[in-house]
């Protein structure tokens, strides 16, 4: 706990300064509140608006969560699939960088006129965010598992899959948890963006709103929220992560 | 029973030659040394009876069969320890078995205590010496299924006192169970020290130089360092790997 606050105290007060300047500038030089609110005006907005918005924020939590683990489903296959089948990798490997190179904005109004209104496009969106973080760091991973384990499995007898299953998919996981934290963050923006396709929950749609109807406290409210659920989902993996990840020195081991 | 013949064994990589006519055998229960310069391709005689390269002529055969390029039948020691960092000492050593079938864990608990790794079971590779790493590497070679042992400089990264502890360690198990062992090395000392025969490797391409038989009595102590025989054998040798 201590040591938490040891490393805490530095940003928090960093985040204190800015705040205090931020409202005193607004309060000095009267900036209305449509143009930009006080963090005060936003913290009440925050706490009083819970009963309007807290619909939003669950589903988008709940769209979330589904996309991120589709994501990462589909990130790890591919991975695992690149990885085993070298042909395959070279044949598909340059169409999935260039998969990342499609505008989300160009591609999204697309999807809808491809499948609708519903949840489909929406869950499209936020795999093809978040896969690519995963499969890239996860095929770099297995690629650099330690010959010399790999040689050692081989003399020992160890059948492919055997080499797979106990030496190059544990080997990888700390490359995949990289690329899931990425994914983490990543996938929290992709429901927020794809939210703004239509529909009538999340904090996409929120967001929308209230800059339409000028109620700039409220897109701020959005913004606090998307932080927070980004904050809370990267806390959340580096969890799994300590859980995961079985001794101190993860990756190779030193030379002795 | 495990006896290793190989016969006339050659190796390229590329356009240099690494072993040229390689004769080798290794007799049930005997500890046979190879030793030779750096570089001169002690491992790669491992990584050809291993399976994991194929040689450009010659044949392995182990127990009569011709293994050539087939993985899985000898009990390997690499030169690095090799275990896996996520995995326990236990879970390490009982790796090479467990790619057959169930491994026995409860010998694996009594190797360990024999081994002096009963405080380390639970332990990870990254919390121990490197001596102990070693040990245990080696606890894994003999936990694995395959009975013939080949053990590549396990003691060439240990300083000179951890590694006479070792020798006189790996002495003690190897006297009990008596598996045939191929070992590595360019020390010496510990050659004469641990085995029955050293066959002596010149430089590149790779050949049985010249073939010692040791016939100090066993079981060995470490005295056995300090007496003229030994000290004359180590010349002898030295010479021959200088070319005199
Ligand atoms: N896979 C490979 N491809 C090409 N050359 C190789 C390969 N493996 C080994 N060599 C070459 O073969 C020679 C012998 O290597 P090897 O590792 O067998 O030597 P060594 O006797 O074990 O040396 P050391 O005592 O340093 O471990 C070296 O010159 C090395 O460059
Ligand atoms: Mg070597």
């Amino acid at each position: 706990m201590k040591n938490w606050f040891h490393q805490a105290w530095r940003p928090a007060l960093v985040m204190f300064v800015i705040l205090v300047g931020w409202e005193f500038a607004c309060r000095m030089f009267q900036v209305p509140s449509w143009l930009l609110p006080t963090p005060t005006e936003i913290g009440v907005e925050i706490v009083q608006g819970w009963r309007d918005y807290h619909h939003h924020v669950l589903s988008t939590v709940h769209l979330t969560l589904v996309g991120f683990v589709i994501g990462v489903s589909v990130g790890i296959m591919v991975a695992v699939m690149l990885h085993l089948l070298p042909k395959v990798h070279q044949a598909v490997y340059p169409l999935m960088i260039l998969s990342q190179n499609i505008p989300i904005i160009v591609l999204a109004p697309l999807l809808v006129t491809w499948f609708g209104f519903d949840d489909l496009p929406k869950l499209i969106i936020i795999t093809l965010v978040c896969f690519f973080p995963i499969a890239v760091n996860m095929i770099d991973g297995l690629k650099r598992t330690d010959q010399d384990l790999i040689h050692y499995m081989k003399m020992a007898g160890a059948q492919k899959r055997q080499i797979f299953t106990k030496l190059e998919f544990p080997y990888s996981l700390p490359s995949m948890f990289s690329g899931l934290k990425i994914s983490a963050t990543y996938s929290v923006m992709g429901a927020v963006i794809s939210e703004w396709l239509g529909g009538n929950r999340g904090i996409g749609v929120y967001m929308t709103l209230a800059s339409s109807s000028f109620r700039t406290d409220r897109v701020f409210v959005a913004i606090f929220i998307i932080m927070v659920l980004c904050m809370v989902f990267f806390g959340l993996i580096l969890l799994a992560e300590k859980l995961l990840i079985r001794s101190q020195s993860s990756g190779k081991e030193d030379q002795s | 029973m495990s006896v290793l013949d190989i016969q006339s064994l050659t190796k390229d990589f590329g356009p240099q030659t690494v072993l040229q006519g390689l004769n080798l055998h290794v007799a049930e229960g005997e500890f046979v040394s190879l030793l030779g310069p750096s570089g001169s391709g002690k491992s790669t005689v491992f990584h050809l009876i291993g399976g994991l390269l194929q040689p450009n002529h010659g044949t392995i055969y182990l127990d009569g069969e011709n293994i050539n390029g087939q993985t899985g039948s000898i009990s390997y020691m690499p030169q690095s320890p090799s275990l896996f960092p996520w995995r326990t000492i236990i879970e390490n050593v009982i790796l090479g078995a467990e790619l057959f079938g169930k491994p026995d864990k409860e010998k694996a608990k009594q190797m360990l205590q024999r081994a002096g790794l009963g405080d380390y079971i639970d332990a990870y590779p990254a919390e121990l010496s490197g001596g102990m790493r070693q040990r245990a590497a080696f606890v894994r070679s003999l936990l694995s299924p395959q009975s013939f042992i080949c053990l590549d400089e396990p003691f060439s990264a240990l300083d000179e006192f951890t590694r006479v502890d070792m020798q006189k360690w790996l002495l003690s198990i190897w006297e009990e169970e008596r598996p045939s062992v191929l070992f590595v090395t360019h020390n010496i000392e510990e050659a004469i020290f641990l085995s029955d025969r050293i066959l002596v490797l010149s430089e590149k391409p790779a050949n049985v130089m010249e073939e010692i038989n040791v016939t100090f009595d066993r079981p060995r102590s470490e005295d056995v360092m300090l007496t003229n025989d030994f000290i004359a054998m180590k010349k002898q040798i030295y010479q021959t790997l200088r070319g005199e």
